[in-house]
């Protein structure tokens, strides 16, 4: 590689993971001066642990993730299923149905989605935010799932219903397995993109639900503490370790299959 | 097989996930576009006249009649407005263009590096998107302030006397943009650069022309689809950002995400943060447009 490509990744990735590193690193700070160094002390962990309102948030979280993820992927799945169809009246309209939640600013998705469950009379809580959620967050496990089908061997699906399948058949024994990759990896997206969104849960939540990205924000408007660096540090062990877990089942897979990727 | 109840099957899939999303992502524009054109009042909810599903075509009438603009009205006249799309607007431009720069060596560098390393660095790209956004621009605070680390490192170096003012500056923001979205610039370009036929690259070379002018003719060229979906990748959701100039920028990083929010949480004025949104939704219908676009043309190319 050319020493200039290789300067231009390494301050790249020196931006991209230098302010993620300071922080954990500082999340073991024992001085409550968040830039001064005061010796190695886990006392902010332990603090956590008795912030009954940080759990509670957290629990929150992690229901609304599970459920709207799930409810994303069903649907995301049959959305990619519709637009790799051949022929599909109105694609232009219904693409963009699709692909627009994606970049649509989230005050915008959200502010929307509060006042259609306000006009609706729907009361908000759990079920506005798991909604919310499954809405902008299928379109990430559309396009996915979307261009995993595209590279499938058809005559492989031909084969299965040449041989007498039925069409039920041919997509719980064949298509699904091909696609089970391209499904998991789209839960993955959504469960991750539920558990961070701040924006939209705020408008939807109502009084009744807090997640706990609503939580942090309150208190990191406040400024910074050692409590919240602990939080972000342990967040992002979370993701840290599902991310090498992902990556360890892909490289087994890929060995399984003969196939390098 | 084409039997009525086969067809059926065969619809209710796209029937339940278009349903759903013309339910949940179409609908409420409407209802927005609605109660943007109602006035603010004392009540719950905060606006009148309510959206009255039963009055049907008669309830929209009385809406026409009531019609007043007032919201948009205010839009215009009061100049918080015009600056914070002003503001929006060149943020998302400056950002853009920002994360081109420093995204192209990057993604460049990606596509040039071996083989075998090219999964890794496409990995430690998406790590930071699978990382909370909230504490991604969080960790910045701790960086950009009065006493913060770049501040103390700088003086430690006997470079600066006095802290330099960053934090709450239009500075952090575009730091905090640039931060933020540099994957969604990288991913798109390094897709691009990576497909790209070396070969032409060496004839271009082998028929005289200069590493430059390679590079501005064959390269650049050929980038050119990558560098678009980046680009609109990152324009569209800073023109709403709401998180980055909320923690990073200082009270005159007016933003329209920022205005909406506050109009909304702070002021309780449902129908002037609903004509915020569709003046939002009037910058970046464009851009949403085009994205549609790239993203269909990508599907199409793709093998």
């Amino acid at each position: 590689m050319h020493p200039l490509a290789r300067i231009a990744l390494g301050l790249g990735l020196a931006f991209l993971y230098g302010p993620i590193l300071l922080l954990v690193a500082y999340s073991f700070n024992d001085s409550r001066l968040v830039t001064v160094w005061g010796g190695f002390s886990t006392r902010w962990y332990a603090a956590l642990l008795s912030d009954s309102a940080l759990v509670a948030a957290t629990i929150v979280t992690l229901k609304v993730a599970l459920a709207s993820a799930a409810l994303a992927t069903v649907l995301g799945t049959l959305a990619a299923f519709a637009l790799d169809r051949r022929r599909l009246p109105g694609r232009p309209l219904l693409s963009g149905l699709v692909y627009a939640p994606m970049v649509m600013p989230e005050v915008i998705t959200g502010l929307s989605l509060l006042l259609l469950f306000v006009g609706l009379g729907i009361d908000r809580g759990l079920v506005t935010i798991v909604i919310a959620h499954a809405t902008f967050t299928l379109s990430f496990v559309a396009v996915v799932v979307q261009a995993r089908l595209r590279s499938l061997d058809r005559s492989l699906l031909e084969a299965a219903s040449d041989l007498g399948a039925p069409p039920e058949r041919v997509f719980l024994t064949v298509t699904l397995p091909l696609i089970a990759p391209a499904v998991v990896a789209g839960f993955l997206l959504a469960f991750t993109l539920s558990m961070d969104d701040l924006v939209i849960a705020s408008f939807v939540a109502g009084p009744g639900a807090t997640t706990l990205p609503m939580r942090l924000y309150s208190q990191v408007r406040l400024g910074v503490t050692p409590e919240i660096n602990a939080i972000s540090t342990l967040l992002i062990a979370a993701v840290g370790l599902g991310v090498l877990a992902a990556s360890l089942v892909a490289s087994r897979r890929g060995r399984a299959a003969g196939s390098p990727s | 097989m084409t039997g009525l109840a086969e067809r059926v099957r065969r619809a209710a899939g796209p029937v339940l996930a278009f349903g759903w999303l013309a339910a949940f992502f179409g609908l409420p524009f409407v209802i927005v576009l609605k109660i943007s054109l109602s006035d603010p009042a004392t009540a719950l909810p905060p606006y009148t006249p309510v959206l009255e599903w039963e009055a049907g075509i008669a309830g929209w009438a009385n809406l026409l009649a009531a019609l007043d603009f007032e919201n948009y009205r205010t839009l215009t006249r009061d100049p918080l407005y015009l600056d914070a799309a002003l503001t929006s607007l060149a943020v998302a431009a400056c950002g853009t263009a920002l994360l081109a720069l420093v995204g192209y060596p990057i993604a460049y560098a990606m596509a040039r590096a071996e083989r075998r390393w090219q999964p890794l660095l496409v990995a430690l790209m998406v790590i930071p998107f699978w990382t909370s956004f909230l504490i991604r621009v969080y960790a910045w605070i701790a960086i950009l302030k009065g006493d913060g680390f770049l501040n103390r490192a700088l003086q430690a170096l006997g470079l600066i006397d006095t802290p330099l003012a960053i934090l709450n500056t239009p500075a952090a923001v575009m730091v905090g943009v640039v931060y933020a979205y540099l994957p969604f610039m990288v991913l798109p370009l390094y897709a691009a650069l990576e497909r790209l036929d070396r070969g032409l690259i060496e004839a271009a070379r082998d028929l005289g022309a200069s590493r430059i002018g390679a590079f501005l003719t064959i390269t650049l060229p050929l980038s050119l689809p990558g560098l678009v979906a980046g680009a609109l990748l990152c324009f569209i959701p800073i023109v709403g950002e709401f998180i980055i100039p909320d923690l990073l920028g200082g009270a005159d990083t007016l933003m329209l995400g920022r205005v909406l929010w506050s109009e909304f949480f702070s002021n309780r004025d449902w129908p002037l943060a609903s004509a915020v949104a569709m003046a939002m939704l009037l910058i970046v219908a464009l851009p949403v447009a085009l994205f549609r676009e790239a993203e269909a043309r990508r599907l199409e190319r793709e093998p």
